[in-house]
């Protein structure tokens, strides 16, 4: 497990954004599953798998993660290409939105009986 | 600004929440979750082993397809965790490798033999149900990734133990020989099955520390109990005997009382002393070494068209 002691968390020769931090299983690289349950739903993040190119990957996909009709359509992305926010995913990366609670409809005093707003 | 991240950690875990992959976590509590997911992982797919032994031999062709399709979910649960396992800095290769040198462990379980269609039936009510048991609680694991394969494992193994239960139904209000059929398959797995849940408390080794780290729930001997106080009625509405002659209900514990477990047998067979560890064991290398060309095969093909000039006209640069 080359790396997996790293105090912070993360794994040299990780990719960044991916659930598995380490590639490739001997030449085939590593693939991101997205199933859109039925129509009017957006594509979900359901798992990953080790595939030689996308056809083959698009293949394992379906026999591995909709063996119960999950999926009316399915995205496989390679891992590689997906950027993530900071390893940390509590950091202050997203505080900016914490301070600003005026953002919110709750934040706003109605008075009694007003309706419709 | 510093944060004690061990500290964060253990609060994160303490309300309840979920641990994902890039979050830091002490090394002793990666190295536990990479150990228990891999070896579930092993024994989903070493537990193909004994059920696919019974697929050309099925009784019918529905019985066939049904076994089929179990036996793929079982591929697929597999999968799960070695992509869940993955997510933790360990590979899919390394992963193999040490179930295949026996560095790495499966559930002892599957080291019985599946000698009758009967052993199918008894399989799945008893052996899925005493994993349903124990993987109902690992839906809120601490760890994300696990969790969530969990569920997915979970959902698809409730039709496992109904299929097995029913086999075991059909075969029991047969002829006097099919119902004797079912009486042995439960004869033989119900010891097992009640070993699955591992050491008793006060032997159990990693119990502790993974409760704190909420990867386990409940206790082994809290998870073999629910188990037996929920198949002894099964077993009635089989009309088939679980074999342990001081299984009662205790009104006063509100459970079922039941024999002393043999651990003798459980440590030999864990320690590679079972029936069939060596033969599952060789019969899983075969099946990968045997399958290398079809890997080797995907791989070329997708280099191949990938890059189509490489590998004919010798250097594809000097083509482009």
């Amino acid at each position: 497990m080359a790396g997996a002691g790293s105090p912070n968390g993360s794994v040299p020769g990780s990719v960044p954004g991916s659930e598995a931090t380490e590639p490739a299983s001997r030449g085939w690289p590593l693939w991101e599953v997205f199933i859109r349950a039925r129509r009017g739903l957006a594509h979900n993040h359901v798992g990953s798998l080790h595939a030689a190119d996308a056809e083959l990957a698009m293949g394992m996909a379906r026999d591995v993660y909709t063996r119960r009709s999950e999926g009316v359509s399915i995205w496989v992305v390679p891992t590689a290409s997906i950027t993530a926010s900071s390893p940390d995913e509590k950091d202050a990366f997203f505080a900016s939105a914490a301070d600003k609670p005026y953002r919110h409809p709750t934040f706003y005093d109605v008075p009694a009986g007003v309706k419709h707003l | 600004m510093i944060v004690d991240w061990e500290a964060e950690f253990q609060r994160t875990i303490d309300a309840d929440s979920r641990i994902e992959p890039r979050d830091h976590m002490p090394e002793s509590y990666r190295a536990t979750l990479i150990r228990q997911i891999a070896q579930h992982a092993h024994s989903e797919i070493i537990g193909m082993q004994p059920e696919g032994n019974w697929i050309t031999r099925a009784p019918s062709l529905k019985r066939k397809a049904i076994l089929m399709a179990k036996v793929q979910d079982e591929a697929g649960h597999g999968l799960y965790l070695y992509s869940a396992a993955e997510t933790l800095g360990v590979s899919r290769d390394q992963l193999i490798e040490l179930l295949h040198t026996g560095r790495q462990k499966y559930s002892s379980i599957f080291n019985y033999p599946t000698l009758t269609w009967a052993d199918i039936g008894a399989v799945g009510w008893l052996v899925d149900g005493a994993a349903i048991c124990n993987q109902v609680p690992l839906c809120r694991c601490s760890y994300g990734p696990y969790a969530r394969g969990m569920v997915r494992i979970c959902k698809e193994e409730s039709f496992h133990q109904r299929q097995g239960f029913e086999i075991l139904r059909v075969l029991s209000a047969g002829t006097a020989a099919q119902h004797a059929m079912a009486q042995d398959a439960v004869d033989r797995w119900w010891w097992p099955a009640i070993m699955m849940f591992g050491p008793t408390d006060d032997e159990s080794t990693h119990s502790q520390q993974s409760m704190t780290w909420g990867i386990k729930r409940f206790s082994n001997d809290e998870l073999r109990q629910r188990f037996i106080d929920m198949t002894v009625p099964q077993a009635d509405a089989l009309d088939l005997t679980l074999p342990d002659p001081a299984l009662r209900w205790n009104d006063e514990r509100g459970h079922y009382d039941f024999g002393p477990i043999d651990w003798a047998e459980f440590w030999q067979v864990v320690n590679g002393d079972g029936p069939c560890n060596r033969q599952r064991l060789a019969q899983r290398v075969a099946a990968h070494v045997e399958g290398a060309w079809v890997r080797d095969a995907a791989t070329a093909y997708a280099a191949k068209r990938a890059d189509p000039g490489a590998g004919q006209a010798g250097s594809s640069t000097a083509a482009a």
